[in-house]
């Protein structure tokens, strides 16, 4: 396939970018994108110009570190993958592709196509814990019986791998799919209960802080959740930021 | 609680609770209209009841005028917010895939309803206040049905209430569900409520609509 690329380029962050075109020849079907961009970089490397800067790090769906808003959607065309998932098949000969960085003023371009997202890091230190002692006396997770449901329900809400797709396809670049998770994660096990009050209001004032929107309930998060985390843990986040303000 | 009010949920949560206030609203508001096309006295009964009575105007009214002020207003201030949050651009954006029209320019269908609020104070609530309070007029109690006629005569202001009830559905078809969400009901998520919300944001607007042609079609 030959493919014509519009990528974004930016030096640093202070530096103000642009959409630059390569084009690619040779792409094989079976490639993943990022190796696509693997085959592309050689090419700019070749001819001593400078590569295309692109977070990746476990290549297999978990680390969720490829923040590529591609051809208009998080992750690209296809749902529930994150850019390495994404294979060159997707794509025809001769089709023009946009390859550009998450957008939202808490997540800041620091090169190309890498973006901070420690914003993250600070909303999870706020309060997406719990406090247990790790001196090596811990008690057996096993000795709480939990609910089928609720395990399950937790479980689903810890498969977000923080990637940040939910706020760069948000059209008020809101982190409520992220936090709503994290909150959800504890709230649902018995262990999250004793810090449930102040972990939500923590981490909401965390969030807000950090100077990401508000959900408008598009649920355009939902679709582009690499790891499908539900619009319902949203609701789970208010309902617990709700009982956290009323006891 | 002041906190929760000021925190990004506590706003998602103010607007949906002025959202349900207005949807009902719309329902009683419609009740009172759909009569005007099967009782002329019933219609007057009852607008001559809601105009004069004073629970209705001392203190549900201001009530009802400070949860639309009120719903507009949030509905701004979260608007300019979001803009605030948003980083360039994308040079290609495909929202279409992921999230209803609906979803995305309530801004958009709110500006428009809330145009036809303004023209409907210039219509109704304007005048009604300066016949009863400014003007001091006497009592008519069969007035109502004949001032409705005649504000449906002209073609272009049924054209603009059929256009901004359009709208209003459009705004209902994503609204109604979507306070549900913000209030942390997840059923709205379930089959049941979404077929309500349908139903609702059809029928309401759709009701509007045929009072207006109504008279229009029915009064020359």
């Amino acid at each position: 396939m030959k493919l014509t690329l519009k990528i974004w380029r930016q030096k640093s962050a202070n530096d103000k970018g642009n959409l630059v075109d390569y084009k690619v020849n040779d792409v094989s079907p079976d490639m993943s994108f990022l190796e696509m961009l693997d085959v592309l970089n050689q090419d700019l490397i070749d001819k001593n110009e400078e590569p295309i800067a692109f977070d990746h790090d476990c290549r297999e769906g978990i680390c969720g570190m490829c923040s590529m808003y591609i051809n208009g959607r998080a992750h690209g065309p296809d749902r529930s993958i994150t850019v390495c998932q994404l294979h060159m098949r997707s794509f025809k000969d001769g089709d023009t592709i946009y390859i550009e960085p998450w957008r939202a003023k808490a997540f800041p371009v620091i090169k190309d196509l890498i973006v901070d997202r420690s914003a993250f890091d600070r909303i999870q230190q706020a309060g997406g814990f719990i406090s247990v002692n790790t001196s090596g006396n811990t008690q057996d997770a096993n000795a709480t019986l939990i609910s089928k449901y609720a395990a399950d329900t937790a479980m689903d809400a810890a498969t977000c791998i923080g990637c940040g797709a939910c706020v760069a396809t948000c059209k008020n670049s809101s982190a409520m799919l992220f936090v709503g998770a994290k909150v959800s994660q504890y709230a649902l096990l018995p262990q999250g209960q004793i810090e449930a009050a102040e972990r939500v209001r923590n981490m909401v004032a965390q969030m807000d802080l950090e100077g990401f929107g508000n959900c408008t309930n598009t649920g355009a998060c939902e679709v582009e959740c690499p790891k499908g985390i539900s619009l319902e843990n949203i609701a789970r986040m208010n309902r617990e930021l709700m009982k956290a303000n009323i006891n | 609680m002041s906190g929760f009010f000021k925190s990004s949920i506590g706003r998602k949560v103010s607007m949906a609770l002025s959202a349900f206030f207005l949807m009902f609203f719309l329902i009683i508001h419609l009740a009172v209209n759909i009569t005007s096309i099967f009782s002329e006295a019933v219609f007057n009964e009852m607008s001559h009841f809601m105009g004069t009575n004073p629970l209705v105007q001392f203190a549900l009214q201001p009530v009802l005028i400070f949860g639309v002020v009120f719903h507009f207003v949030m509905g701004f201030v979260l608007e300019i917010r979001n803009k605030k949050a948003q980083g360039i651009a994308y040079a290609k954006n495909n929202g279409a895939a992921n999230s209803t029209w609906m979803s995305r320019n309530m801004i958009y269908s709110g500006l428009v309803i809330l145009a036809f609020i303004g023209l409907h104070f210039i219509d109704f609530w304007f005048p009604e206040i300066n016949y009863k309070y400014i003007a001091g007029n006497p009592e008519e109690p069969t007035r109502y049905f004949h001032e409705l006629q005649e504000k449906f005569v002209p073609i272009w202001r049924v054209a603009a209430y059929v256009l901004s009830f359009i709208l209003l559905g459009l705004h209902l078809a994503h609204g109604f569900t979507s306070a549900f969400q913000s209030m942390g009901i997840t059923a709205g998520r379930k089959k049941t409520l979404k077929t309500i919300g349908i139903a609702y944001s059809i029928i309401i607007p759709l009701g509007f609509i045929i009072v207006a042609l109504f008279h229009h079609l029915n009064h020359h």
